[in-house]
Formats: structure tokens, C-alpha cells, sequence
């Protein structure tokens, strides 16, 4: 096209270009020092978003160290003087070990993800390595109904499903029994959640998040507990 | 007060009052909706609507001369986007139980059109100071919209008001309001009385003109 071909009254692409260049160069600007800014404030509240959580499940930790356990064997720590967190090997299990006042291990903390009735539920359960039990959970995240779904965190019935057994097979490759949820009121068994009557779907939820992760997660770590014992 | 502070105040209430966003505009009501369960979740969506709205504005109006009206939708949007992603990092900075409150809907003030209607109905033609006041009155309109929404649901739908219980142990919290159904009845209700009082003062205006 010639110059000539273009009316006088329109904009030339040369200023629609230099206009678009120049407020994108302009907000990048803004937003990169805006990510900047923030960045240690936003680390510092995650950090303490996973502690408190995991301080939860976990009562009598002082401290936590967060570990990833690999598909075969090795168990890498994560963060401050281990690996960094994404240089964590591919398939590997997240974890927290909490450990006491006195540098011995308190409980193991993990996270588990299931379908609720909406969105998924995500929970951080603790595991206690000296009885092989799931000893309670805590909510990460959760859009169940309020007044229903959320029953899952106050329901005494529900919560008396804990702890839930949780051994490993003979060969130490699965979970000896799967955590299920059973109908309100049939619970039999050491390693059965009673569901709440209302709330099933969220009460499944929590049972499959726990069954997923555990049975993931606890062949990994099981047999070699005894590296975690101590707080490095 | 001197005239231009007369039509200045005018300009501002306009938002608040005449053409309030939530409920004369009836515009915004994808986050009106959604987060308005708690009076605290209302508040800060309101402010950070109130920032993305007002930087944007006065970004817009101090830009209007070197902006082509051939992509001009495209440079708002990028703007908007851009003051969106900054309330982004400050809120998740302020408090991540916050964040997650809100989820998706902070996000989701790119594409409110209260803040590309006033950039492209007011900013784009104004200078900075109208622009500001009408931005700032717009942002207080629809704050306070949310605000209205918000404590009434909270106060019905969990009996109490910024997590302060109200009603005592006793209360059985009307869970519907805070469920989205409960969204629709408030706002339903909010409307009906701005409209009632909009009725009112028509019916007063005729029969002081008809007295008259």
C-alpha cells in the first residue's frame, strides 16, 4: 500500500504500533515490579500457611522439615540446606516430618487431594510412625457447602473414625487394608471412616484424599523410618 | 462551597448515589454474586476493585491524547490486566486466607465492566481530575453495593457480622444466604428497595410539579 492510499484522518499503523509498544513495555514494567515487591512477603505467608497447617495435625511438633521421597528409595530434603524444591526428583511424594522439642520425630504430614461434592477437597493428614496410624487430618482448601460439606471438620462421629489404621502388607509394597468410608453407622473396622449422614460425598472425599496419598506415599517411607527419626 | 466543588462533589456521588454500579447500573454482578458471602470478603473485593478501577482511570486519562482509537480497547484491557495482576500479588502478599476467599474472582476484575465502561465512557475523554473523582465515586458506589450485600448475608446466613457471632449459641444460621441462591434473594431485595424509593420520589416530583 502507498502512502498515498491512506486517508489523512487515519491513524498510521507506525503510531498504533509505537502506542501498543510503548503502554506494554510500560505495564510490564509495573507488574515486574510489582512481582518483585511482593515475592518475600507472599514466600513468608505460604511458608506459614504449611506450617500452621501442619502444626495442626501434628500437635506436639516444634518444627517441621519437609521432605520428598522418591518412586525408588532415596528420601531428598526439600528447601533450606536439602534440594531445591524444583529440583525435586519427577514422581516424588511431598511430606513434612515434624519433630519435638528434643529433635525426635513427632508425626509425619502429608497431602492428600480428592473430588468433593465442589471442587476438590484438599487435606493435610497426619501419620504416626510408631503406632502405623492416621492419627487426624486438617483442610487445606475446601468449597463445600457451608453448614454441610464442612461438617467434615466439627462432626464427632466422623472424627472418631481417627486414628485409622493404616499398616503395610507383609511385603511392605501396599496399604494391608484400604482407609474407606462406610455408611453412617456401620463402621467395623480399624481402617473404615463412618461417613456423616448429609455429607457423603464430602465424608468419601476425605476418605479417598487420605487412601490415594497414604497408599503413594507410605511404601516409600515406611522402611526407612529410621532416617527420619532424628531432625537433621 | 464554590460552584466547581459543588459539581465536583456532584460528580462523585453520582457513582455512589444516581448511577450506582450495583444497583441502579445493575453491572459487576459476576463478583457481587460470588464473593459476597462475608462482610470482610465483600469489603476487600471492594478495594481492590477500588484500586484496579482508579489506576486504570487515571493511567487511561493521562494517556488519552497518545492513544489511537483503533486499539484502544486493546490498550485498556492491557491496563486493566495489568493493575489486576499487581492487586494479584498485594493481596496474596497481605494474607493467603484472603486469596483464597476470593479465588478466581480477583482475577476475574479484568473483565468487570464497570472498569472498562468508565475507561472508555469517562477516562478516555476527561482530564485527570474529573476522571479521578468519578472513578473514586464509581469505586466507593460499588463498594458499598457489595458491602450491603455482603453483611446481610453474613449476618442471615452465619449469624454474625466481620466473624463477631451476633445472635448467641442458639441462632440457627439461615445457610441458604450464604449459598449462591442467597446471593440472588439480597440483591433481589437490595433492588426492590432502591427502586421503591426511586418510585417515591417520582410520585413526590409530580405532585409538587401538578401542586406547582
Amino acid at each position: 500500500m502507498t502512502s498515498a492510499a491512506i486517508p489523512p484522518q487515519t491513524t498510521s499503523a507506525v503510531a498504533m504500533i509505537r502506542t501498543l509498544g510503548l503502554i506494554a513495555a510500560l505495564c510490564g514494567l509495573i507488574i515486574v515490579s510489582a512481582y518483585q515487591g511482593t515475592y518475600d512477603a507472599v514466600q513468608e505467608n505460604k511458608r506459614i500457611a504449611v506450617e500452621r497447617a501442619v502444626f495442626k495435625v501434628i500437635p506436639t511438633a516444634k518444627s517441621i522439615v519437609e521432605y520428598a521421597a522418591a518412586p525408588i528409595g532415596t528420601i531428598v530434603k526439600v528447601g533450606a540446606g536439602g534440594t531445591a524444591p524444583n529440583a525435586v526428583p519427577e514422581g516424588a511424594v511431598k511430606f513434612y516430618a515434624g519433630y519435638d522439642a528434643s529433635g525426635k520425630l513427632s508425626g509425619i504430614a502429608a497431602e492428600g487431594v480428592a473430588k468433593g461434592y465442589s471442587d476438590n477437597v484438599r487435606i493435610l493428614y497426619a501419620y504416626d510412625p510408631a503406632t502405623a496410624m492416621i492419627s487426624g487430618f486438617g483442610v487445606v482448601a475446601m468449597r463445600e457447602t457451608p453448614g454441610i460439606g464442612d461438617k467434615i471438620l466439627v462432626d464427632k462421629g466422623f472424627l472418631a473414625s481417627f486414628p485409622l489404621q493404616a499398616s503395610l502388607s507383609a511385603d511392605g509394597a501396599i496399604l494391608s487394608r484400604e482407609i474407606v468410608t462406610v455408611k453412617h453407622g456401620s463402621k467395623a473396622n480399624p481402617w473404615e471412616i463412618d461417613a456423616i449422614t448429609g455429607a457423603t460425598i464430602t465424608s468419601r472425599a476425605v476418605g479417598r484424599a487420605i487412601n490415594d496419598s497414604a497408599k503413594r506415599l507410605l511404601p516409600r517411607i515406611v522402611p526407612r523410618i529410621s532416617e527420619l527419626k532424628e531432625q537433621p | 462551597m464554590t460552584l466547581t466543588s459543588v459539581t465536583r462533589w456532584d460528580e462523585f456521588m453520582e457513582g455512589i448515589w444516581r448511577q450506582n454500579p450495583l444497583f441502579v447500573m445493575v453491572l459487576g454482578l459476576c463478583p457481587a454474586l460470588a464473593v459476597t458471602v462475608s462482610a470482610v470478603n465483600a469489603l476487600s473485593m471492594g478495594l481492590a476493585t477500588t484500586f484496579v478501577l482508579t489506576c486504570s482511570c487515571v493511567l487511561v486519562s493521562l494517556l488519552r491524547k497518545l492513544i489511537p482509537k483503533e486499539v484502544r480497547i486493546a490498550t485498556y484491557i492491557v491496563i486493566i490486566a495489568t493493575f489486576v495482576t499487581v492487586v494479584d500479588y498485594l493481596i496474596q502478599a497481605v494474607s493467603l486466607a484472603l486469596y483464597d476467599a476470593l479465588g478466581a474472582f480477583i482475577q476475574l476484575i479484568v473483565v468487570n465492566c464497570i472498569i472498562l465502561g468508565r475507561a472508555e465512557a469517562h477516562a478516555s475523554k476527561n482530564p485527570l481530575l474529573p476522571t479521578l473523582i468519578n472513578a473514586l465515586g464509581m469505586s466507593a458506589g460499588f463498594t458499598i453495593g457489595l458491602f450491603a450485600l455482603g453483611s446481610v448475608r453474613e449476618i442471615l446466613g452465619a449469624g454474625t457480622f466481620f466473624g463477631i457471632p451476633l445472635f448467641g449459641p442458639d441462632f440457627q444460621p439461615w445457610v441458604v444466604m450464604v449459598l449462591p441462591p442467597g446471593g440472588f434473594f439480597v440483591l433481589g431485595a437490595w433492588l426492590l428497595i432502591f427502586a421503591a424509593i426511586a418510585r417515591r420520589k417520582q410520585r413526590k416530583l409530580a405532585e409538587a410539579t401538578q401542586n406547582a
